[in-house]
């Protein structure tokens, strides 16, 4: 398999599903004259033309509700929203609307449409510009949330939210976009939306992570195995739905458990899945289940504040070694 | 832009006698069967909200009978007369205000949330402005799959005020969509005034930053509301020029049906329905000119009177929607991990103490 970029598994995906299905375009602020923000839909405009790939203008209540009615009528729109930030001006259309018409109308008509959006902070974006909402969104019954961690998971999850008739957000991270990894070329190749997948086999302590922080706890991961720690990292790739079988599977093997997410501690992701162990795995823990997640502050500005506000790999650490301790709280 | 300070006054002896029958037939159906409806929500036949378009008949109807069966429509909550007059049974339209599995949206949407995919009648929403946007990107597939009709935004004079209504504006004329924003301008958003909530109080001028051609129209005239969409629909159809229609029209009864109408004068609102009252102008229109005698207007009412009285009917023997269908219509495609009917039977159970 090649090896390529998440970005060119992206891009390369977008391609590919313009060239499948004439209903596919692509919808969103600077993706076309100016190649995207982060490059992700480089060179569709020239190959596709600007009915294909449309640059919209700053509104995304407007554009993004625009999408959902053109998929009521059979078109299938990938919109990038700038930053998951941003898609808070759209949420009303989101929440109120795409997740709501297909059930809410008794299953008379479908929106097929892909919302593909970065989340999380990296490099000093300060407070409006770091944060993760994934959480919003997997909350809301109706849509599909999908979070993938490799170029490969990228492009499996890209094919199938595009090809998927229902809303589906699909969270990117500005920190994986230069990462690479294996890619297949083979042009069946998806990956089903509602399966986490162990990206890692290991028998002390499992971890639970999405997206970014799943690249975090394979490093931490490697790094544990010199100390004799052995880690098995599940990655969810789906938020929602959320594949509690494969989490709870790990968690009856090793007993302990670690949530990892970019989110706020509290109401956050990682509550979630803290929450869905306890109450189906109880009796096979034989720790407290340790939550890492982001300081709950305006994410500051300054570089070192900045840096100490989001999990990284130490804060990872220490909860694994906390949960091996059997420590309790945080 | 144009504003008509006086009605287009249409000559009859040109109108087909048939259609003009049709549309006071239809008239006086949205007129019974909302009357009907407010009696069946008093008597909690009815639950949740409930908004009635009594005194808006000739906006509704004069609409749909310009529109095209390859139109579609999106509207905001005050929406029976407009999935009535599309064509749509009246029946289904009763069975889901009673949330009953043969209604329009299966018992999933209520009187708020009316959808006929067979009639592209696209949805009741109930989120202020929300459909005005959703509406525009209907106009934008038409566009872009080459395909004959336009879509009609429907909205009432508070949704104006909203961001969504101008992002709208924007992209449908920018991106050349035929839509008409269908504006139905009864002077109030609940209790608010157009000119407590609007520092423009002309809203057929609403457009005009975004180059969109605008007209006032007497919305209590059933021929003139006709005659304007069809001119703005054959224009928007043939060069995706969007337009906007300020239909001036009065609202018969408070917000919703549990609205006591407290704001309004109610001398106002007594001499409102005395002049404006487009079902009964009309039949005497009719009448005047010789279209409509008092034995046809008589057997009209009785007839309309036994279908409302079959919708209600049919409403009433209607079964429930099944507790294990709670999760049927969750996903167009499935996925794995979601819950399925023995999930929602079990929680339903539990809900009703059954377990």
């Amino acid at each position: 398999m090649p090896i390529i970029t998440y970005r060119q598994a992206l891009n390369d995906t977008l391609g590919e599903e313009l060239a499948r299905d004439p209903n596919v375009l692509l919808m969103g602020e600077e993706i076309g004259v100016f190649q995207g923000s982060y490059r992700i839909t480089e060179g569709l405009l020239q190959e596709f033309g600007p009915k294909r790939v449309v640059d919209t203008p700053i509104a995304e209540e407007g554009f993004v509700g625009v999408a959902i009615g053109a998929a009521m009528l059979g078109l299938r729109p990938v919109v990038e929203i700038m930053t998951i930030n941003f898609v808070l001006v759209a949420i009303d259309q989101v929440v109120n609307h795409a997740s709501k018409i297909h059930y809410m109308f008794g299953g008379q008509v479908r929106v097929p449409l892909v919302i593909r959006t970065p989340s999380g902070g990296t490099g000093q974006l300060g407070a409006t510009h770091s944060q993760s909402f994934e959480n919003w969104f997997a909350y809301c019954p109706g849509l599909k949330v999908v979070a993938p961690a490799t170029p490969y998971d990228a492009k499996g999850l890209m094919r199938a939210a595009i090809r998927d008739n229902d809303p589906v957000i699909f969270i990117e991270s500005l920190a994986l976009y230069d990462t690479k990894g294996e890619v297949p070329e083979d042009d069946d190749f998806v990956v089903p939306i509602g399966l986490a997948e162990v990206k890692r086999k290991g028998s002390d302590v499992t971890v639970v992570s999405y997206s970014r922080m799943t690249a975090v706890a394979l490093q931490v991961a490697q790094r544990m195995e010199s100390e004799g720690i052995s880690v098995e990292v599940v990655d969810l790739r789906s938020l929602r739905p959320l594949d509690r079988p494969t989490i709870m599977a790990s968690v009856k093997k090793t007993n302990r458990a670690v949530v990892i997410a970019e989110d706020w501690y509290s109401y956050g992701v990682t509550a979630e899945i803290a929450a869905s162990i306890q109450e189906e795995a109880f009796d096979y823990l034989d720790a407290p289940v340790q939550r890492v997640a982001g300081i709950e502050v305006p994410l500051p500005y300054a570089k070192d504040l900045s840096a100490a506000s989001k999990p990284s790999a130490n804060s990872l650490i220490y909860a694994i070694r906390q949960v091996l301790k059997g420590s309790r709280g945080r | 832009m144009t504003r008509v300070e006086e009605p287009v006054r249409t000559d009859l002896a040109a109108e087909n006698a048939d259609e003009l029958r049709h549309y006071y037939y239809q008239m006086l159906l949205l007129r019974r069967f909302e009357e009907r409806t407010s009696e069946m929500y008093v008597k909690a036949k009815i639950g949740g909200y409930c908004h009635l378009n009594l005194g808006e008949e000739a906006t509704i109807v004069g609409l749909m009978a310009a529109l095209k069966p390859e139109d579609y429509i999106f509207t905001n909550y005050r929406e029976h007369g407009y999935i009535l007059a599309r064509g749509v049974a009246p029946g289904p339209v009763m069975a889901e205000l009673f949330g009953r599995e043969t209604g329009v949206s299966g018992g999933r949407g209520g009187s708020m949330h009316l959808f006929d995919a067979k009639a592209n009648f696209m949805g009741g929403y109930a989120i202020v402005g929300g459909q005005v946007p959703l509406a525009v990107g209907a106009a934008y597939a038409l566009r872009y799959q080459g395909r004959p009709g336009v879509v009609v935004a429907q909205m009432g004079d508070g949704t104006t005020n909203i961001g969504a209504f101008y992002e709208s504006l924007n992209l449908a004329k920018l991106w050349k969509c035929p839509v008409l924003f269908f504006i139905v301008n009864n002077g109030f958003g609940m209790g608010t005034s157009v000119a407590m909530g609007s520092s423009e109080t002309e809203l057929w001028r609403k457009g005009a930053s975004f180059r969109i051609h605008g007209e006032q129209v007497d919305g209590t005239d059933v021929l003139a509301v006709r005659d304007a969409v069809r001119r703005l629909r054959t224009r928007a159809e043939a060069e995706g020029e969007p337009a906007l229609l300020d239909l001036v029209s009065f609202r018969f009864r408070g917000h919703s049906v549990i609205d006591a109408d407290r704001y309004r004068d109610p001398e106002q609102v007594r001499k409102g329905r005395e002049t404006n009252d487009p079902v009964r102008n009309f039949a005497a229109l009719l009448h005047d000119h010789g279209i409509a005698d008092d034995e046809w207007l008589k057997s009209t009412a009785i007839r309309v009177d036994r279908e409302v009285q079959e919708a209600i009917d049919f409403a009433n023997a209607s079964p429930d929607p099944k507790g294990e269908d709670l999760f049927t219509y969750m996903y167009a495609t499935p996925v794995p991990n979601t819950p399925g009917p023995e999930e929602a039977a079990r929680a339903v159970q539990i809900n009703r103490g059954e377990l």
